[in-house]
């Protein structure tokens, strides 16, 4: 895991598409410009979502982790 | 000196980058099926937009207007025709016919219990975050008349509008993603 410190752990777990990328959208203005967000979610489409959405959203995803069955990504807010 | 010019050609680039015309951030859809399965698929891609700070307009046109009828929504005045098309069409979102495998309604019927198995956004729900993401949705003023549907008879939506075929054509000429649901 890279140096940073997590502001806040959202659970998204069970949701299937769209939701977690629709609910993060609403949650990233929940946390102050810099600080990060970890996700957790058990949709695999999210492994390629939450990067295409930050790309669009002008957001940045720092890493994203696997253990049994839950999917961990972290994301920065940037503006 | 050369720094004031600098900050000069700073200022006229940044003028440049927003007269240059270019495609708008934004999904112009087309919702011409009034299908279960295509309205499900029209609304993921609305909300997906939306999340993405993609703006989404949905123009609603013949068979997908009557997805926007409220079924506990009463319409006084109609002509014969009229009444024929309100009780042959399905009333409302929730009354819709998959595109295959309905099978008299027991398709629709599957499908919906599927969705709630694995927790899946009813339509209900993806009409919610719709309305909260500002997803616009404009009615076909024509396919209303056509239908013999009238005002009274529509959901209650936030964004919603009723147009004619040169908004949705001005609003597409300037979007980046334009998709008809058939």
């Amino acid at each position: 895991m890279g140096d940073y410190s997590i502001a806040k752990t959202l659970d998204y777990k069970g949701l299937p598409c769209p939701m977690p990328v629709v609910k993060i959208s609403q949650d990233i203005g929940s946390v102050d410009v810099g600080e990060v967000i970890e996700v957790l979610t058990t949709d695999p489409g999210s492994l390629a979502d939450f990067p295409a959405w930050a790309k669009t959203s002008g957001n940045e995803i720092l890493e994203t982790q696997q253990d049994e069955g839950t999917i961990h990504i972290f994301v920065r807010r940037v503006k | 000196m050369s720094a004031s010019i600098e900050s000069q050609v700073a200022e006229l680039r940044e003028q440049m980058a927003g007269l240059r015309p270019g495609p708008e951030s934004k999904l112009a859809m087309i919702v011409f099926s009034g299908s279960l399965d295509k309205m499900i698929a029209a609304m993921i891609l609305a909300t997906g937009a939306g999340a993405m700070g993609i703006k989404p307009i949905l123009f609603f046109t013949f068979w997908g207007t009557a997805a926007l009828r409220d079924a506990s929504k009463r319409a006084r005045g109609k002509d014969l025709m009229s009444k024929m098309f309100g009780w042959m069409l399905p009333k409302g979102r929730n009354r819709l016919p998959l595109s295959q495998m309905n099978m008299l309604g027991m398709g629709p019927a599957m499908i919906k219990g599927l969705m709630k198995r694995k927790n899946a956004a009813s339509l209900d729900q993806l009409f919610e975050i719709a309305a909260q993401l500002g997803v616009e949705i404009k009615i076909c003023e024509m396919s209303m008349d056509l239908m013999g549907f009238q005002r009274e008879e529509i959901i209650d939506y936030p964004h919603l509008d009723y147009c004619g075929v040169a908004t949705y054509l001005a609003e597409a000429q300037t979007a980046s993603i334009q998709l008809f649901i058939s």
